[in-house]
């Protein structure tokens, strides 16, 4: 009983989607005004767009303008449909792709790294273990009483969830997480 | 820009609105007033170049801008209050937006103050109009206020065209500040593409003068780029002897007494419009976004054709059907570029296309819209067909409803000219005809303008009769009555086993008394041996006019594309018999219509 995946044919026709859906990080330049973002957001969730992780911050304040660095997931065919609805936007200036990009130098994906803090509480041996972990992850102490530690961590995403993994049992309490930054490599610029 | 800008100076926010629409050359204004817009209703009051038409619900001044926007090619402008006026205008916008009409709304809102607070008559206009708008904005600075609305007009008016909000807070209105005259720079972020890129049109005409079975296919923006790109359609079908169809949209940028005119394509086109989009090798799509209700089925849609597409939004291009050639730019620049090259280098070997004219002629015998004749009651092809016959020679522009009575309208009224023909298209809006033809009106105040339309989407916009009578415009609403939502019915005997659930009107106004009411003049016909005089009745009577057109109440509209179905599997009308009717469409199509 596979009707839903069965071609069904209709009016509104949904073809059945032989492409693999792929992430992609896209990077979109704004002007910097209010409701920008409403206007981006509001387009992956009307169009039905997954958004995987979501930055956003002014990056040239003279000129107004902001970088918002969004991970989607999607066919190759919806992830064009995504940058030119992107483009569609009045106030965003270029949308570009840094997944296809990076393919395009050679390279398998653009730099993206994120940030996390990471509350751990404890004491004892969990408490030392929690430290020297952290130590061998290269993230630092920004806060700590007796009782607690609060670590800042960067790198890729894989990196951040492997260290959360590793402090849950060591009395992880909670985390804050940037979302992606990424650039594509090379002296060019988006 | 007409009669002396005005200089940079001060003034309040209101008077600025108003400067503002008449350096963007706007004559007309169709608005609703309310608290959140009196000063700016002040400030009309004491002027009298910029005419305000009063309409009677918010939803009726949106669809009359649209209808004045696509009659005229200009921007259509409303403007309304706050909170409920702001509302009530979604519908229109939302219809403008999906059918590429430049309108700008102009809102009031509650003072900035007051904002967030949930004060009287306040929503989160820009919040709600964002997603059924190409821009917006609230204006909090009343030294921004000028440029804003510049813009604005600039936006709804170039690339792709669409409706636009601005957000007013009245506080801003009494404000006083610097006026700007519009400007000539717009903001760098937003610079649509118009001219198409020269080595794409150069493929497209080598692929074009390759083709044995080609096929134009134009839509809603031609007619949207303006006269110029309607004459260089028809000038480049003349070139390359192409035969072409249209969407509902574009119907009138090539004439239907044109020779290679094959009628409207899609899911209620013509047979051979339909069976050419399936069968071509090679389809030059101008202007148009390969809606689903034009592909029927995707996977079987067109499956040996190239596909060239032009149209000014590169979202467009890709979103349904895979493009071999795409340009991207404005169609009449586009246009211009391949009747060029297709003079230069192209040779006309029309002799090449016979066999694929001859298959045409052989689709096209099968005379797709037949129906069968009644001389006991009005067949609604019958009553189009004599609308047209009776009005085709006057100055004529035709706006629908939606539904059955629409696609009759557009397979049985034939279009010479763009501009003439205002439907709802993309959203399917029901009470779209009435209010749009007050629009046509108040800009071709000379000419016959006439709203095709069914007696349950009639009902939904009625009340802007009242405002027809107000400014003397004297539109003839031709209602289609058949006691039935015919295409809802059509729909439910096709997917629900005949079970007609809420589509019969049980209770239906008298429409001459209420026309008399209305202060408007009633007809009613039964008969299809008096149709001529009380068509010949309506168009004489210089007031508006609500026709009750009594026609058979259970005929339905074809031919069709059934739900799941390709182009090359169509239900024709003699074809269409009860149990045809009830098996068009298989358990699997029945889950997605």
């Amino acid at each position: 009983m596979n009707a839903q995946l069965q071609p069904t044919g209709s009016a509104y026709f949904i073809a059945k989607e032989t492409e693999k859906p792929e992430n992609h990080t896209l990077s979109v330049l704004v002007d910097n005004e209010p409701g920008v973002l409403a206007r981006v957001i509001g387009l992956f969730s009307g169009r039905g767009y997954n958004i995987e992780s979501l930055t956003v911050s002014e990056t040239e304040h003279e000129k107004h303008l902001s970088r918002i660095t969004i991970v989607t997931r999607g066919t190759p065919h919806v992830l064009e449909q995504i940058k030119h609805q992107l483009e569609r936007i009045v106030p965003v200036h270029r949308v570009v792709d840094l997944t296809v990009r990076s393919h395009e130098f050679g390279q398998e994906r653009p730099l993206e790294r994120e940030l996390a803090l990471v509350k751990v509480a404890g004491t004892g041996e969990a408490r030392v273990e929690a430290l020297r972990l952290a130590d061998a992850f290269r993230a630092s102490v920004i806060d700590a009483n007796t009782e607690h530690f609060i670590f800042e961590i960067t790198g890729k995403g894989s990196k951040l969830d492997q260290f959360i993994a590793i402090m849950k049992p060591l009395g992880l309490v909670e985390i804050c997480r940037t979302g992606v930054a990424a650039l594509n490599r090379g002296p060019q610029g988006m | 820009m007409s009669n002396g800008q005005s200089e940079r100076r001060e003034m309040t926010g209101a008077e600025m609105v108003v400067q503002a629409l008449k350096d963007n050359g706007v004559k007309h204004v169709f608005g609703y007033p309310g608290g959140a817009v009196l000063p700016i209703y002040d400030e009309i009051f004491q002027q009298d170049e910029v005419e305000h038409i009063l309409v009677r619900h918010e939803q009726g001044a949106g669809h009359a801008a649209e209808g004045y926007a696509r009659s005229t090619g200009k921007a259509g402008v409303l403007l309304v209050t706050s909170g409920p006026g702001a509302t009530n205008a979604v519908t229109p916008l939302q219809d403008a937006l999906m059918d590429s009409i430049p309108l700008v709304c102009l809102t009031g809102q509650v003072p900035t103050s007051l904002i967030g607070s949930d004060a009287f008559q306040e929503c989160d206009t820009v919040g709600i109009t964002r997603p059924c708008t190409k821009h917006n904005w609230l204006v909090k600075d009343v030294n921004e206020l000028a440029a804003t609305i510049h813009e604005a007009f600039h936006v709804a008016t170039t690339g792709r065209p669409g409706p636009v909000v601005v957000d007013i807070p009245k506080d801003v209105q009494f404000a006083k500040g610097i006026y700007v005259p519009p400007q000539t720079a717009p903001r760098t972020s937003y610079q649509p593409k118009v001219q198409g890129d020269l080595d794409k049109i150069k493929a497209a005409v080598d692929l074009m003068a390759s083709a044995k079975k080609p096929i134009i296919y134009s839509g809603g923006g031609v007619i949207n780029s303006g006269p110029e790109a309607s004459h260089l359609l028809r000038e480049l079908v003349d070139l390359t002897g192409f035969p072409i169809t249209s969407t509902l949209m574009g119907l009138g940028a090539y004439p239907a007494s044109g020779k290679n005119w094959m009628g409207m394509l899609g899911m209620h086109g013509t047979y051979e419009a339909n069976m050419a989009m399936h069968d071509c090798d090679v389809m030059i799509c101008i202007g148009a976004r390969f809606d689903d209700r034009i592909t029927g089925r995707l996977t079987a849609f067109s499956p040996n054709s190239k596909k060239i597409h032009i149209d000014i939004d590169p979202s467009s291009i890709n979103k349904n059907v895979h493009t071999d050639v795409p340009i991207i730019g404005d169609v009449g620049r586009v246009l211009e570029d391949m009747v060029r090259l297709w003079r230069a280098s192209a040779k006309a070997d029309k002799k090449a296309l016979y066999p694929w004219w001859e298959q045409i002629a052989k689709w096209r015998a099968r005379d797709s819209l037949a129906y069968k004749m009644n001389n006991d009651v009005i067949m609604p092809q019958y009553a189009i067909q004599r609308l047209y016959a009776l009005t085709k020679d006057m100055d004529t522009y035709i706006t629908t409803e939606v539904g059955q009575h629409q696609m009759w309208a557009a397979q049985h009224y034939h279009f010479e000219k763009p501009n003439r023909w205002m439907t709802s298209g993309g959203l399917g809006t029901m009470g779209y005809g009435l209010p749009a033809a007050l629009g046509v009106q108040i800009a071709h105040p000379d000419a016959l303008v006439i709203d095709i339309a069914g007696d349950a989407s009639v009902q939904m916009t009625m009340q802007e009769m009242s405002a027809a009578v107000q400014h003397d415009a004297p539109i003839k609403i031709f209602i289609l009555n058949n006691q039935y939502m015919g295409m809802v019915r059509q729909w439910q005997q096709l997917l629900h086993g005949n079970r007609l659930s809420h589509s019969y009107t049980e209770a239906m106004p008298d429409f001459v008394k209420l026309a008399d009411a209305y202060g408007g003049h009633g007809i009613r016909c039964e008969k299809p041996d008096e149709l001529d005089d009380a068509i010949k009745e309506m168009i004489s009577v210089k007031k508006p006019v609500l026709f009750d057109c009594r026609v058979a109440t259970l005929a339905n509209c074809f031919p069709m594309i059934p739900s799941g179905k390709a182009h090359n599997e169509m239900l024709l009308p003699d074809e269409a018999t009860d149990e045809a009717v009830a098996n068009a469409i298989d358990a699997k199509g029945r889950e997605l219509v």
